[in-house]
């Protein structure tokens, strides 16, 4: 049977991307971002995880205005990326589990979500910036990744609350899968930040570091929040706690081992969380 | 009936229907700027190209002016409008201080006095 062995968050933020670009890892500005990859990398490395299933939002790659998906799963074989519009440099495709991705696609409906599928999709840095953060130099391509989108970028967003139990049915979908294989989620996003408007700038990082405390111990507290109070506490994106949310859900009941915790603020505009979890049992 | 009306947030609007509805055009023509043959034939005629999206004079003059707060209010997206960052040599802190009223030195040191050293257990 298939196993999930953690959850990891991270920032997808551009300029993260950029610093791998450009190879500002080890300066003072990003310093203490990058430290806490190497352990999470390491981490990686020892228990070699088959697959990845990664909760991202498109920022208008994929899934523009026209057609958007609230829930979105790939069911492709791979997933290209391509020109953003503001200079991220493409990076070769990420590798699909198509039979693991029909099979939680049919769990879900089976269970009452209904995602839209996707069997051709290009995927944005909201998916490639986490890849390349945790597998570098393009070693992702040894894993097969299923990229999940929740829509963050036009409401009505999903409720925080709905992307847990969406995560949760994900999670659940995994664990019934057959085959022997070793999971791991990825949420991504977050934390606080605003983008737009006369706000924008807006960080908190005490309600950053109740969110991440929260994640661990008691997901059900943020579940009841509202999109709004999440931008109210930390901006417009704020509400990319889905991705977060969703990854706990998937991950199970019962408190996780937190193994790993780091926190800057700002990069770029944003308050950088990174949490390694560890489902117990 | 669902109450599902949001609670206004100051100095924020709501990408939601309606502006998602007003700013469909412009939207659509900032998605385009994904790719660099239209951020080039941007560049070399910006109002054939407004035109060829059908821009209303408001959207078009906002977009002369660079007024990002306008964009904002007339239904643009800040996902699409960060493709404008790439045509005029934008980052986040650029376009930030142009909406909260900053420098980009004053909105770094706005974002830097909220900032949080490294906390980590890694």
């Amino acid at each position: 049977m298939a196993k999930i062995i953690g959850g990891i968050t991270t920032s997808h933020i551009p300029a993260i991307g950029v610093a791998i670009d450009k190879g500002l890892e080890d300066t003072p500005y990003f310093r203490d971002l990058f430290a806490i990859y190497p352990p999470i990398r390491g981490w990686l490395n020892e228990e070699k995880p088959d697959i990845a299933v990664l909760f991202y939002n498109d920022h208008g790659l994929e899934m523009w205005l026209d057609k958007k998906p609230t829930f979105a799963i790939g069911c492709a074989p791979q997933y290209e990326n391509a020109d953003e519009g503001w200079g991220i440099k493409p990076i070769p495709p990420l590798t699909g589990e198509t039979e693991l991705s029909w099979h939680i696609v049919n769990h879900l409906i089976e269970n009452d979500f209904d995602p839209t599928v996707c069997q051709d999709i290009k995927v944005d840095h909201g998916a490639t910036v986490p890849m390349t953060l945790l597998w570098p130099n393009h070693s992702y391509q040894g894993i097969k990744v299923i990229p999940v989108a929740i829509n963050c970028e036009r409401h009505p967003m999903p409720k925080p609350s709905r992307s847990y139990a969406f995560g949760k049915a994900i999670g659940d979908a995994i664990r019934c899968w057959e085959k022997d294989a070793k999971v791991v989620l990825l949420g991504t996003g977050g934390l606080s930040h605003q983008l737009d408007g006369p706000r924008a700038g807006i960080l908190n990082a005490d309600f950053d570091s109740y969110c991440m405390d929260k994640l661990v111990s008691d997901p059900q507290e943020l579940c009841k929040f509202s999109n709004v109070d999440l931008i109210e506490k930390g901006g417009a994106q704020m509400v990319e706690l889905a991705m977060w949310l969703a990854m706990r859900g998937a991950l199970g009941d019962g408190i996780p081992e937190e193994r790993l915790r780091n926190y800057v603020a700002p990069i770029s505009n944003t308050g950088v969380g990174v949490q390694l979890l560890i489902p117990k049992g | 009936m669902t109450d599902y009306k949001m609670r206004p947030v100051e100095g924020t609007i709501h990408f939601d229907g309606a502006q998602s509805t007003k700013g469909f055009n412009f939207n659509k023509m900032c998605f385009s700027f994904n790719n660099e043959e239209a951020r080039q034939a941007f560049l070399a005629d910006p109002e054939a190209y407004m035109e060829k999206y059908r821009l209303s004079e408001e959207f078009k003059q906002a977009l002369r002016d660079k007024d990002l707060n306008r964009l904002l209010e007339l239904g643009g997206s800040i996902y699409y409008m960060a493709k404008l960052a790439g045509i005029f040599g934008w980052n986040m802190q650029v376009i930030g201080g142009m909406q909260s009223g900053r420098t980009t030195e004053e909105f770094q040191a706005y974002l830097d006095s909220q900032g949080r050293g490294k906390t980590t257990n890694g």
